[in-house]
């Protein structure tokens, strides 16, 4: 905390040293994404207020643990293949989850399926790269995602 | 209810000193990195020096998954290689430096760091699973 508060200014100083006018800039599209990210913020940090209020913390270690085995890795790598949360917002969401007792293969699983998973916008991908493409390169990050939390697991 | 918004508010303080923060410095890289330089060298190869540049250009201007269709589109016309298309998606969606800031925040600077090693490897090797599925009949269409 305190490192960002001195790394900020330092920078920010530094910045305004060297271009003024870049600086303003910078700082208002800093605001800018700030200020359009905050609703869908708010919202998902509603929806872990209620998960955390009606989940005990010994239900989510024993499902999403780091003992909970396979159905907790597919579990989340399904639910992040579905979502559509900003990266932004799925940081705190994963740090929240992990003070909480969720395991960091979880964690790691459900941030990349996220957004390397995208359901959602498949139609659009397939307008893209065509059927084929678009739905193999989605089966490969699934995949993928779980490969990463699981080579991320094994180091905590 | 009231436990609810007692842990709404918690979660909110935590989070809520620290953003305006993380978002000023990523205003600041975002004004200060010369974007048009690194893309200048896309397509040019497609062998490693190829890949090193649509990796470069990912990670210093990221965004959503679908935000990366519309370059893909760009980068192929400007003949980047399947793999390398490929390799942009990942790590445009999943590798982004302003995210770095978040990631180490949240979570830790070995999460952060284990996450970028193990994603770059599997992304790349993603690429080249894909660059052998689709093979010659690689094509991407503009949308809309």
């Amino acid at each position: 905390m305190q490192v960002l508060i001195v790394v900020s200014l330092i920078c920010l100083a530094f910045s305004f040293f060297v271009n003024r006018q870049k600086t303003f800039a910078g700082m208002k599209r800093g605001a800018m994404m700030f200020f359009n990210l905050l609703p869908a913020l708010l919202i998902v940090l509603f929806l872990v207020s209620v998960f955390v209020y009606l989940v005990p913390e010994k239900v989510i270690v024993e499902y999403l643990g780091a003992q909970s085995g396979p159905l907790g890795v597919i579990t989340a790598a399904l639910i992040g293949s579905v979502s559509l949360i900003p990266g932004f917002v799925a940081f705190p969401l994963a740090g929240i989850l992990v003070s909480k007792g969720v395991s960091y293969t979880i964690a790691a699983v459900f941030i990349t399926s996220l957004m390397m998973v995208g359901t959602l916008t498949l139609p659009l991908e397939i307008k893209y790269f065509g059927r084929k493409a678009a739905i193999m390169r989605n089966v490969l990050s699934f995949f993928g995602a779980i490969v990463i939390g699981l080579l991320i697991g094994m180091f905590y | 209810m009231i436990q609810i918004i007692a842990n709404f508010l918690r979660f909110l303080r935590e989070i809520i000193v620290i953003l305006p923060l993380m978002f000023l410095l990523i205003g600041l890289f975002d004004v200060w990195v010369p974007k048009e330089k690194i893309e200048k060298h896309i397509g040019h190869g497609s062998g490693l020096a190829g890949m090193f540049w649509v990796i470069l250009l990912a990670v210093i201007q990221p965004g959503p998954l679908y935000g990366a269709f519309p370059v893909a589109y760009v980068l192929y016309k400007k003949g980047a290689s399947a793999r390398n298309i490929f390799i942009y998606l990942g790590t445009f969606s999943c590798m982004g430096i302003p995210m770095y800031l978040f990631e180490i925040g949240f979570l830790g600077v070995k999460f952060w760091f284990l996450r970028l090693i193990f994603s770059l490897l599997v992304f790349i090797a993603i690429g080249f699973i894909m660059e052998r599925y689709v093979g010659k009949d690689f094509s991407i269409k503009e949308a809309r």
